[in-house]
């Protein structure tokens, strides 16, 4: 259980980061790499949460006898 | 307890992510259903051993017990799917899932629906 409150904060920090990221590269002017940022940020947190429905969808097919 | 914790820390984090980074929110929320989800399997699966194991010496015929475990499975996995859908704010897609989730329910259901449909026949005197 505890590994979820971690991973949640994971998640939520990285969006905050890449929130203030984009703010201060906005202000120096370069745009584009804000947008890098926030797409590299955008696929770890899709990584992640991909790994965790996998892990789940496992979960339930042996739970459910999905031998099919 | 503790999912009833992590479900206000998650709900506390969107708020605040929300304005910044919508895509990440959703994400987050996400993420929160499918980790309660796997803390409520570890329960589901004693519910159905004691199930199968009142099955197996009531001498029923364990192809229906396992049908019905599938379609209940089915119907867990198209509701996670169609909540998310909805949550995202993609109405149509969501009724399509659900669609998916019901056709697929029925097409497992056939051959419960024919065994019932010889047995009444069966009673019937001819």
């Amino acid at each position: 259980m505890s590994l979820d409150v971690n991973t949640i904060f994971q998640i939520a920090g990285i969006g905050i980061i890449v929130a203030m990221i984009q703010t201060v590269l906005k202000q120096m002017g370069k745009d584009d790499w804000s947008q890098w940022v926030t797409l590299i940020g955008f696929v770890v947190i899709l990584y992640m949460v991909a790994s965790l429905i996998g892990n789940l969808f496992d979960k339930i097919k042996d739970v459910f006898l999905f031998n099919g | 307890m503790q999912i009833v914790g992590i479900g206000l820390i998650a709900t506390f984090l969107t708020l605040v992510l929300k304005e910044h980074q919508p895509v990440v929110a959703f994400l987050l929320v996400i993420f929160v259903g499918a980790s309660i989800f796997i803390f409520l399997i570890g329960k589901i699966q004693q519910v159905i051993e004691t199930l199968e194991k009142i099955a197996a010496n009531a001498h029923l015929n364990m192809v229906y017990v396992e049908t019905i475990l599938k379609i209940v499975g089915v119907a867990y996995i198209a509701e996670f799917g169609v909540q998310i859908a909805r949550d995202a704010g993609q109405g149509a897609l969501a009724s399509k899932l659900e669609l998916a989730g019901k056709v697929l329910i029925l097409v497992m259901a056939i051959p419960i629906i024919t065994a019932i449909i010889q047995a009444v026949l069966g009673l019937m005197p001819r």
